[in-house]
């Protein structure tokens, strides 16, 4: 009888346990992962197995044959030349992203302004820098750029002004490098900022133009708090997207003149790979790493609290 | 289904008649009896030049029945060097790579020597120049065998007219075809004063002071011709030395007188500065002629390819050289080998020097000598001291004799280019010296 009993126990916790599973298959849940271990699988094999491995090698000797702990990045602390590229990056990211921010977020006032028929050909053209793969356009602003050959220099000429040393002066150089980045990654901004400007619910401004805000007020008070979200993440990504930024700086400059644009991935692949020492090159390409992640912890904290606040 | 046992007698009765017919069959040697071989080649900068490689593989794999793959990888974009670095760390891909002039060194654990290989070739092409010997081997074993394809000598690309009128020089004088140079006079203090008088003429020689190949090998041709080198054989520091401050000085008056973006200049920049008729003097390969022939053959008849000028130290011009090396994880050595002897045999030579336009160079002492130097015209014999047949210079490459792990990193550092813009740009020469210093004493690290 007791036999009898348990068999019956074991029968239904053996039934709920096949529905349980028989749920979670059929669950949204698990759909859900299904569709997104494709994007699982890829992240792991591009990106997540190939960073424990640039930190595998950070930790090897030149040679790769001997583990050497940290001793990579202590060498790196006492060159002169990481401390100018660390230096670079920041303004060259900083500087760039801002820019990008302010043109993006001041076309996608001026494209909203069009009306919606004209519209669509504006925001075409507009992202014309952002789809034309960067390393192609860039080859076109080195023609510009070029050292003996400038068309802009040329057309300066035209009205006495120049020649100016577009790539050959070190200041002149981190211009044309952040111009070019501004050029390519401005649109980005602009596609974003105007999104978010459409998802702004139309009353809120006939209501404060009916309380009669100005402009400014409209701006200040309506425009930016609702795009708040929208503008902490663009930030972050370009940032992200600028700071690891290479075919640019290496097409125009090369790092160049005297080391002077150099940023992380350029010093990093000149390091690694043209001069053969691949752990110095991670260790350098590894700097990336706690700066960027700062600067995503603070955003990304910004944009948690304010969502939990609405 | 009905299945019968096969009697002992049955058994015997097949396999006799299988043996027999074994036995009996002709021998048949496929296609590729041989295995197979992949190489790869550096892709060649002129037009075409690729064919001769193509042509001599083919033949040698038809003849030895290995099939052979050949990929022809650009150096544009250091995809060269991204490939090595793969290969290096998957310990897989080609069984035989065109390594460019440091990475035999960088990756001689993973090479196969080719002792043998070099001592027949040295024996049947010459003697070999000491660059290769310092480039190729490791501790005392040639690791790698020079390759005739992209093996150059950078040295200078005159404008006969120009020289001839704003600095009062007939290069071709100092330089006759198919005879040995009467360049006594071409010096340092010469080429400075040729320098000064083209640059006040308008037409500035075009050496560039930027970080790419082109300015790092003049750079360290002329601070060789002073004795003048920032680490020592012994991988000593000498930077502060007396030859460095003596090289600086010297480079810096030439500065001056170089195109004011010259710290910018890439490679490419010298060969449009010549072809634009915008300069008198380039340090180049005949590459910049070939495009000059093809794009302005007026420019193209006044050039004129020739040595170095001669320094307190001696006469060097810069030579760099493409290295064949075997990877020891190669499945076909002796198929490897077999055709590095093949692309280095006299008439393969001749024909890669043919179909380059006399822009390869092969690195052996007996081959300087091939018609393609001396029938290149315009004008006639404008390439014939291009492979140095007289061998009036001391072929060297930058940051030498510096030990090679060491010298890499100066190389492709562009210590001795970047200590000169530094120094034009206006720091002070001991400010300079110091930092070069605390440059080249981080490259030392193992």
């Amino acid at each position: 009888m007791s036999d009898l009993a348990v068999r019956d126990v074991q029968a239904a916790s053996s039934h709920r346990q096949r529905s349980r599973i028989g749920n979670f298959l059929r669950g949204r849940s698990f759909v859900a992962f299904l569709f997104t271990l494709p994007l699982i699988v890829l992240v792991s094999v591009l990106v997540i197995y190939p960073a424990f491995y640039a930190l595998h090698l950070a930790t090897l000797n030149k040679r790769m044959t001997q583990f050497v702990g940290l001793s990579n990045f202590s060498f790196l602390f006492t060159r002169e030349t990481f401390w100018m590229v660390v230096r670079q990056s920041c303004i060259f990211a900083v500087t760039a992203v801002i820019f990008k921010a302010l043109i993006g977020f001041i076309v996608a006032h001026l494209v909203n302004a069009i009306p919606d028929k004209g519209q669509r050909k504006w925001r075409g053209m507009l992202l014309i820098p952002w789809v034309i793969p960067p390393a192609l356009s860039t080859l076109t602003w080195l023609w510009l750029f070029d050292p003996s050959y400038s068309a802009f220099n040329w057309l300066f000429g035209l009205v006495g002004i120049g020649p100016v040393p577009w790539t050959g002066d070190a200041t002149w150089a981190r211009f044309s490098v952040i111009l070019v980045n501004i050029w390519y990654g401005a649109p980005f901004f602009m596609i974003m900022y105007l999104a978010a400007l459409k998802s702004v619910p139309a009353e809120l401004y006939e209501v404060a133009a009916i309380d009669g805000a100005t402009f400014w007020q409209k701006l200040f008070y309506i425009t930016l708090p609702m795009m708040r979200n929208i503008i902490a993440i663009t930030t972050l990504f370009s940032l992200i997207v600028t700071f690891a930024n290479f075919d640019i700086v290496w097409i125009l400059t090369a790092g160049g003149p005297i080391d002077r644009t150099h940023v992380f991935a350029t010093w990093a692949f000149r390091l690694g790979i043209q001069g053969g020492d691949i752990p110095l090159g991670a260790a350098v390409s590894l700097f990336m790493v706690p700066i960027l992640a700062v600067a995503a912890i603070f955003i990304l904290r910004d944009v948690n609290k304010r969502s939990e606040r609405m | 289904m009905a299945f019968t046992q096969p009697t002992r007698r049955r058994v015997l009765q097949t396999s006799a008649a299988s043996a027999a017919a074994l036995v009996s069959a002709p021998y048949v040697s496929g296609a590729h009896a041989a295995g197979s071989l992949s190489v790869g080649f550096w892709d060649h900068w002129v037009p075409g030049a690729n064919r001769a490689t193509e042509e001599i593989v083919k033949a040698w794999g038809e003849k030895e029945k290995v099939a052979v793959k050949a990929d022809f990888i650009t150096s544009q974009g250091n995809k060269n060097l991204l490939t090595i670095a793969a290969e290096a760390q998957a310990k897989s891909g080609h069984d035989v790579f065109a390594f460019p002039t440091w990475y035999i060194h960088e990756h001689a654990a993973m090479l196969e020597p080719v002792d043998d290989i070099m001592a027949d070739l040295i024996k049947q092409n010459g003697a070999v120049n000491g660059t290769v010997d310092y480039l190729a081997k490791v501790k005392g074993r040639w690791m790698a065998i020079p390759a005739t394809p992209g093996s150059q000598i950078k040295g200078p690309c005159s404008r006969i007219d120009l020289m001839k009128q704003h600095a009062g020089i007939d290069v071709q004088a100092m330089y006759p075809a198919g005879a040995a140079p009467k360049a006594d006079n071409w010096t340092m203090d010469t080429f400075l004063t040729a320098a000064e008088a083209c640059h006040k003429a308008g037409f500035p020689f075009g050496i560039g002071l930027g970080q790419t190949t082109d300015s790092v090998d003049t750079a360290g041709a002329i601070f060789q011709s002073f004795g003048a080198a920032l680490v020592d054989k012994d991988g000593k520091l000498t930077v502060k030395s007396d030859a460095v401050r003596q090289a600086m000085e010297w480079y810096a008056k030439l500065a001056k007188v170089l195109p004011p973006d010259a710290p910018a200049w890439d490679d490419a920049s010298n060969n449009k500065w010549l072809v634009s008729g915008r300069g008198a003097l380039i340090c180049n390969p005949p590459s910049s002629w070939a495009v000059a022939k093809r794009d302005a053959p007026d420019i193209a008849r006044q050039c004129w390819t020739h040595g170095m000028p001669a320094g307190p130290k001696g006469r060097f011009a810069p030579y760099l050289p493409y290295l064949w090396g075997i990877w020891s994880f190669s499945k076909n050595k002796p198929a490897a080998k077999s055709l590095l002897r093949a692309l280095s045999t006299h008439d393969s030579i001749a024909k890669m020097v043919a179909v380059s336009v006399g822009y390869d160079l092969p690195a052996y002492e007996g081959l300087t000598t091939l018609k393609t130097w001396a029938e290149e015209e315009p004008p006639k014999g404008t390439l014939y001291h291009y492979p140095n047949p007289h061998n009036h210079q001391t072929l060297s490459i930058a940051a030498a004799p510096a030990p090679p792990e060491i010298a890499n990193q100066i190389y492709n550092q562009a210590i001795m280019t970047k200590m000169v813009a530094r120094h034009l740009g206006g720091e002070k020469m001991e400010a300079t010296l110091t930092w070069a210093q605390n440059e080249v004493e981080g490259f030392m690290r193992g």
